[in-house]
């Protein structure tokens, strides 16, 4: 079955090693979503006889039998039927509705039951078969520590298609950077599936949930351990897939069917930049494998047209996938889907997948200095737009969304800079502390819907203004959170303070004289976009710090405000919900150690990622750093003091500046205040700009235009309904004139027929 | 010999041909088909002189079968000139397309 061959300079030190066995950790995933959908699939089955149309008919003659799901519930009373019901929305639009258990119940048959039937099963299968990933992940990673290697160990499976010279293979590439990755995605994928456990365990969908999970990470590891473009793009489109159904997970309300929608289209205008960029570097380099196309490259001369514009497709696909202006907008309202798919999918990996793409394609972007410095631009600007945007959300899971709009906006400034391991390690530190954040939320949120349910209280569980105080209720929570916080903020010596240390460094360092900093975009010379750049993460940064510590004062400090009936029903989560916080918040502080800057020496080992990534990303970041002049330790040192006094500036000022103790509950809460503070609540109007500028528009012209005009006009009017009016009247009146409905003629036509195929054969 | 049957065949089917061509009579037409079977009939016969007992085997056939096709053809001109008073085949279109 494998037709594993070695590399191409004889056997690869790591053949025969565990590494051989790496497909397995695409295949176990795989297998658990398998199961968890078949479990599904049972469980949500009408057996026997079912009404298709049972709302637009009116007569229920055919009675649906009971899904196995609806048995569960007639036997067990329903956990959460209380809060259960129509909630009430202040303002409407997906994501402003909090996120658990209210769901279903006007949809009838399909409403969740308290308990998924297979519950054991699934609680063992979902996040077991990641977890065995992981360990799989860990054996290859072992492997690859003891045989060091330089080249990619590539593992050929299959022939996917042949057509001329195009020959594609389902291959798989583990070189450092894919294993990093893979350790990434399986280890705080398994950490995530642990805490769903926890909080899915009320929910009908269970499996359906489960399914989608590890059918999602089946789809990361294949985009990240891909061995070409292709296969890259199945797991690009496979987990924009995943995304949707999670997202829409909670489908009976309209808002979460639409914000997985919303998703999945703005997804395809990057992905359409994706397929374009690989029909040009085939038509150019004529293979889609990276190491020919990498060889290929370096034989160009750098900043041809060419290169320019694959370079600059593929960042469009990065700019879907990665939530960066002006494709961004999905991953706010992807909050809709529950809070642990937040954690995983639109935080910690696959919105990253843009990040590793263009580290993947170092070699690309290194020789196309004009979309390395788009890339910085892009990137530069949303870390500060979708900052500033998550000042003033009220929604936890907003600030959180808009926060990983901005952290993102900062990997792309190290790899569009050409400091692709910062951008790397920034990619790992975030995955950390932002899925920490997110499971943190996920805890709050749970907590407040069990005190919301144990009331009958119907209200909004996610908005920080009913929270408050909640740090004596959710010690643990708080606590690893606060963790996360300082991270995400750059508190020395939290894992994000070396990760965004590196890449202000490192953006700094270019800007002030290299490759890049020679290079121009739209005539303004690299070195001025590399120093506003600069400006615009450090102010970023200062906004970070506050809008985190914003968030974290109005949830965990102050009074409480949920209610007094309420109060006293706010507990803890239970233990499977901790403990993945509780390893993500050590990671969270001891993820720096990966990396340590020369400068900090003295904490530990010094760049232990740049070494183990040198084999993959040395090269193109040597391309763009060509020239560079090292600063000199006293510069640096001032430029990470600098970094963390604005940190530990913006914290002082939200403690300042803001009082929790003058919220109001949502309910009481006055409108906001005109101005700037509105139209950041309102994330600067984009959305609606979005829908006047182009959705409306899209919308007036398929209506009017293709479906009244081209459709209903042209097609049906012209050609359905014209040739059936033209032909009766032309072919069809001669036609039917020939039937003359008298014998005589028939007779005639017989005997003339007759004598000419007897003439034809006399003559012939 | 053979000639001179051929040739008189070939004179009756003619007629028989034109007949059915040229007249409006149900009746007429339908004589003058029995007037191409029976040349059909006297060129087999013409025929089996030469080539054995065939030819006359299958005139023995043609008349069983022109003798029911006779009766069944006479009933349906019959129930026709019931229906419509008329024989005249121009008369008679109602297949017309």
């Amino acid at each position: 079955m494998i037709l594993q061959e070695a590399a191409a300079a004889g056997i690869h030190p790591l053949a025969g090693t565990p590494a051989d066995w790496i497909w397995l950790v695409l295949a176990l995933p795989l297998a658990g979503a398998v199961i968890n959908g078949v479990l599904a699939l049972v469980t949500e089955w009408h057996p026997g006889p079912f009404d298709p149309d049972p709302i637009h008919t009116g007569e229920h003659a055919i009675v649906p039998a009971p899904t196995l799901v609806e048995r569960a519930e007639r036997s067990t009373p329903r956990l959460m039927t209380v809060i259960e019901g129509r909630r009430r929305h202040g303002r409407p639009g997906p994501g402003d509705h909090g996120d658990h258990h209210e769901h279903g119940d006007e949809a009838g048959s399909h409403a969740p039951p308290a308990r998924h039937p297979f519950l054991p099963l699934v609680s063992v299968v979902g996040p077991g078969v990641v977890i065995g990933a992981f360990g799989v992940a860990v054996m290859a990673f072992l492997a690859m520590l003891r045989a060091d290697p330089e080249a990619p160990f590539i593992l050929r499976y299959w022939n996917w298609m042949t057509a001329g010279s195009l020959r594609i293979e389902y291959a798989l590439q583990l070189d450092q950077l894919s294993m990093l990755m893979t350790l990434v995605v399986t280890g705080v994928g398994a950490l995530i599936h642990v805490f769903s456990v926890g909080y899915m365990r009320d929910d009908g969908g269970y499996a359906r949930y489960f399914a989608g999970l590890n059918l999602f990470v089946f789809f990361m590891l294949v985009l990240v351990l891909a061995a070409n473009y292709p296969v890259m793009f199945i797991g690009w489109e496979g987990v924009g897939l995943c995304s949707y159904l999670l997202i829409s997970f909670w489908f009976t309300e309209k808002a979460n069917a639409d914000a997985g929608k919303k998703a999945f289209i703005v997804n395809r205008i990057g992905d359409a930049g994706f397929l374009i960029a690989m029909f040009l570097i085939f038509w150019n380099f004529r293979s889609l494998d990276f190491g020919p196309v990498n060889q290929a490259i370096a034989a160009l001369p750098a900043g041809s047209p060419m290169l320019t514009a694959a370079a600059l497709f593929l960042f469009l696909g990065c700019v879907g996938k990665s939530a960066q202006i002006p494709l961004y907008v999905w991953l706010p309202d992807a909050m809709a889907g529950p809070t642990p798919v937040s954690a995983l999918i639109h935080a910690a990996t696959m919105v990253t997948a843009g990040v590793y793409l263009v580290a993947r394609s170092g070699t690309l972007f290194a020789a196309a200095p004009a979309a390395s410095l788009t890339v910085v631009v892009v990137g530069a600007l949303t870390a500060v737009f979708a900052a500033s945007i998550g000042l003033k959300q009220w929604d936890i899971k907003k600030v959180l969304a808009y926060s990983t709009v901005s952290q993102l906006g900062y990997m792309f400034v190290a790899v569009g800079t050409g400091a692709y391991v910062a951008g790397i390690f920034h990619l790992v530190t975030h995955a950390f502390f932002k899925a920490l954040l997110f499971l943190g939320a996920g805890a709050v949120i749970h907590a407040m819907h069990q005190a919301y349910h144990a009331t009958g209280r119907d209200d909004d569980a996610q908005d920080m203004r009913n929270m408050g105080g909640l740090r004596r209720y959710l010690p643990v929570t708080f606590s690893t959170m606060w963790a996360a916080t300082l991270a995400i903020a750059g508190i020395i010596p939290f894992a994000g303070f070396f990760s965004k240390d590196e890449i202000l460094g490192a953006t700094f360092a270019q800007a002030r004289g290299s490759f890049l900093s020679h290079a121009s975009w739209l005539g303004i010379p690299g070195s001025v976009v590399l120093f506003g750049a600069y400006v615009l993460l450090v102010i970023g940064a200062f906004m970070t710090a506050v809008y985190m510590t914003r968030m974290m004062l109005y949830t965990f400090h102050g009074p409480n405000r949920t209610g007094e009936a309420e109060r006293r029903h706010l507990r803890e989560v239970p233990l499977v919900m901790l403990l993945p916080l509780l390893v993500l918040g050590v990671l969270s502080v001891v993820g720096g150690w990966l990396n340590i800057p020369p400068l900090l020496g003295t904490l530990g080992p010094v760049g232990v990622l740049d070494r183990w990534l040198h084999p993959v990303l040395g090269a193109p970041a040597a391309a763009l750093a060509a020239g560079r002049v090292e600063a000199s330790h006293g510069a640096e040192l001032t430029l990470v003091g600098a970094a963390v006094l604005v940190a530990v500036a913006g914290i002082a000022l939200a403690v300042v500046r803001l009082r929790p103790a003058r919220l109001v509950p949502k309910a009481e809460a006055p409108p906001e205040s005109p101005g700037i503070e509105r139209t950041l609540a309102h994330a600067y109007y984009v959305d609606d700009a979005y829908d006047a500028g182009i959705v409306e528009p899209a919308l007036f012209t398929s209506r009017n235009v293709l479906y009244r005009g081209l459709d209903s006009g042209i097609i049906d009017k012209v050609f359905v309904s014209g040739i059936g009016w033209i032909l009766p009247l032309t072919l069809g009146r001669i036609g039917s004139s020939l039937q003359s409905g008298r014998v005589g003629n028939y007779a005639w036509v017989l005997v003339l027929g007759a004598l000419f195929v007897l003439g034809a054969f006399t003559l012939r | 010999m053979i000639a001179e049957a051929l040739f008189f065949s070939g004179i009756l089917f003619a007629i028989g041909v034109i007949g059915v061509l040229t007249r409006r009579n149900a009746i007429i037409v339908f004589m003058c088909v029995e007037l191409m079977l029976n040349a059909v009939n006297l060129s087999f016969v013409a025929f089996s002189r030469m080539h054995g007992v065939a030819g006359q085997t299958f005139v023995v056939f043609v008349m069983t079968v022109a003798a029911a096709e006779a009766a069944v053809g006479l009933a349906i001109i019959i129930a026709v000139f019931r229906h419509r008073q008329t024989v005249n085949l121009d008369r008679l279109d109602l297949l017309k397309g």
